[in-house]
């Protein structure tokens, strides 16, 4: 993609775009302004019209969810700004703000105006110490410019923008747990309805938006609806940001339109697999997005396309494995990564990320059984759509699509009784390496005593 | 015990105006961060103290501190090294750096701060920078592309009293200074 037809990213080679007169130079908080200058009803009917949809996870328009945010309700509402970037693989959102703050705050700006609301507050991820303290400095540097703060360039509207910092737990990138985490308390989802555009931030009306899809918001207000809408496919307009990582050979965020095969961000951006070795498998969007393999390499990277696929478009996070690594051990990592982060609410995510990590473990390290197999897909049935919020479904994603396309990869590790790849078990030939001694690889080879856990389960 | 002086008392009262008033429960994270710029990790009596400012009762407070990794309830080093061993990072050596870190700490197995107090080594969920894979954070600032090697080096440097320089941004001088930032009270040069 040429560097012009690049929109959130256009910027990202001159370093002189993280202060406010560097962004003012490329034309920033002309949006805004532009804003300003319409109603609050005609701003969401341009972002309607332009038919941006989130870039945080779920694709749902942006126009439509702020037209939701009730009016004369009687109480304060809120925007609040999801910052708290953690889906495994996902990394644009840092990177949007350690280049160009002012490109956010434009766009909180834009819709704080929007949907009438005073108090914007930025949940920013609590190990993004250097992100936040660039954003912590944009922030003074728009109040002493007029962009926020009272009367924002002279148009009598009155803004006040909160850094909040969180404090490392995945789940506070959920929405609900977010406003839980923002209010004080234990980050743990509501159920809803009610929804937060109607009971959000202290019982108020709130808007939740991902830093990527406010970052947009700028330019359509400059450019008009029209010419982003004609940007990719009608359904998914526009351009996103691709985080590609894993085994592949230039690593990093490119910015293309919707719609772009999964084999030209591979080959044409990233470089290709590491190595020139083959492609095994890949996440779309992030862990929690079921895995593809080699046999999608066409897939184009839209909301649409990659469902029909079989998967979720996500967070655009493409994590690329390779001939040489095991999709156990792999889908093992993710699993140890949600019975960690499961916040512990729902039984059947609390318990069963637990269980079925282990159950991993025992696969990979050679002390797997044939039944359990479908003991995974048993357990990973009894945690999605079971719980409040979309962790537990996450969870099983990975166990589910690893089956699918892995089976065979399970069974050798179960009927060798040991990792084809590293060679650990008790069925081992010639170990290539020992037990991890940190014993964060889950229980050792010489300890089987997991292997009466699937009876209790039963 | 009093854990916040007279000054930082005063500060404290600060963070609580950043929130809606009646809503200064919301403060309870940046006053966590607070009590742990001061003692290195929070103890019983930075529990009490943000109760009483907030007024909770500890439990309260408890019950949140203890859902956050990031506010530290038990002893931890001058500085936390962060390696991460998600999947990306995994796939790139990610294990490995966090064995080196570990070694290079003398940590026996079951312990996570080296015996001279200087270093907690702490496995971590993906940092966001997977791009740099593996990532290392020392204190939260940033280490991009950590070979075992380097990891080596870098938790050398710390027991040495040295801190090394991130690869972007600042790098905070210790554990207690990261949370003094992430506390909002400094911005760190």
């Amino acid at each position: 993609m040429s560097q012009s037809a690049r929109i959130v990213t256009a910027h990202w080679g001159d370093p002189g775009v993280i202060t406010v007169d560097g962004y003012l130079a490329g034309g920033g908080y002309e949006g805004l302004r532009r804003a300003l200058g319409m109603t609050p009803a005609e701003v969401i009917d341009e972002l309607k019209a332009s038919g941006l949809r989130g870039r945080g996870g779920a694709g749902f328009p942006t126009g439509v969810k702020w037209s939701f945010v009730p009016q004369n309700t009687g109480k304060p509402t809120y925007v609040v700004c999801n910052f708290d970037e953690s889906e495994p693989g996902t990394y644009n959102n840092r990177e949007l703000i350690e280049r160009e703050p002012h490109q956010l705050l434009e766009g909180l700006a834009i819709a704080a105006y929007a949907v009438q609301s005073h108090t914007a507050f930025i949940y920013c991820r609590g190990e993004f110490l250097w992100p936040g303290t660039v954003l912590q400095r944009a922030i003074a540097e728009a109040y002493g410019k007029g962009f926020l703060g009272p009367d924002v360039l002279g148009s009598g509207y009155n803004l006040e923008v909160v850094l909040h910092r969180g404090a490392g737990a995945y789940i506070c990138g959920e929405e609900t747990a977010l406003l839980s985490s923002l209010e004080g308390f234990r980050g743990q989802p509501r159920l809803r309805p009610p929804f937060p555009a109607v009971e959000g931030l202290y019982e108020s009306p709130t808007l939740i938006n991902n830093v990527e899809t406010l970052c947009f918001v700028p330019h359509i207000l400059r450019r008009g609806a029209a010419w982003f809408a004609a940007i990719g496919p009608e359904k998914s307009p526009g351009t996103k940001i691709f985080s590609i990582s894993g085994k592949v050979e230039r690593p990093g965020n490119y910015e293309l339109p919707m719609g772009t095969p999964f084999r030209v961000l591979l080959e044409e951006h990233a470089g290709g697999v590491l190595g020139g070795r083959a492609l095994k498998a890949w996440t779309p969007g992030g862990s929690s997005t079921p895995l593809l393999t080699a046999e999608h390499r066409d897939v184009e990277l839209d909301f649409e396309a990659v469902q029909a696929a079989g998967s979720l478009l996500g967070t655009g996070a493409v994590m690329v494995m390779d001939e040489t690594d095991c999709i156990v051990e792999a889908t093992r990592r993710m699993l140890q990564f949600y019975a960690h982060e499961s916040c512990g609410k729902c039984t059947p995510c609390r318990e069963g990320t637990w269980w079925v990590s282990r159950v991993l473990a025992r696969i990979e390290n050679g002390y797997g059984r044939p039944q359990d197999l479908e003991l995974l897909l048993d357990t990973a049935d009894n945690m999605l759509f079971k719980a409040f919020c979309a962790l537990a479904d996450a969870a099983a994603s990975p166990i589910q699509s690893s089956l699918r396309y892995f089976r065979e990869e399970y069974e050798r590790h179960v009927a060798e009784h040991r990792c084809p790849f590293t060679g650990i078990g008790p069925g081992a030939v010639e170990p290539e390496r020992g037990p991890d001694e940190t014993g964060s690889s889950g229980p050792e080879p010489s300890e089987p005593a997991l292997v009466d856990l699937g009876e209790v389960l039963r | 015990m009093a854990v916040l002086t007279p000054e930082l008392r005063e500060q404290a009262e600060a963070m609580k105006a950043r929130y809606p008033a009646g809503r200064e429960r919301s403060a309870i994270l940046p006053l966590l961060y607070l009590v742990q710029s001061v003692e290195g990790s929070v103890t019983e009596d930075g529990l009490r103290e943000v109760a009483e400012i907030l007024g909770l009762r500890a439990a309260e407070v408890e019950a949140v501190a203890t859902f956050y990794t990031m506010i530290r309830l038990r002893p931890t080093g001058v500085h936390v090294v962060n390696v991460c061993t998600n999947l990306s990072c995994a796939l790139r050596g990610g294990h490995e750096v966090h064995t080196a870190a570990r070694e290079a700490a003398d940590l026996p197995p079951d312990a996570e701060v080296s015996k001279d107090g200087a270093v907690t080594v702490h496995e971590e969920e993906c940092l966001g920078a997977c791009d740099a894979a593996p990532v290392v954070q020392v204190d939260f600032a940033n280490h991009d592309r950590v070979t075992p090697e380097r990891a080596r080096e870098l938790v050398s440097a710390l027991r040495r009293g040295e801190v090394p320089e991130p690869s972007r941004g600042v790098a905070p001088r210790d554990f207690r200074h990261a949370s003094r930032i992430l506390a909002g009270l400094e911005d760190p040069t």
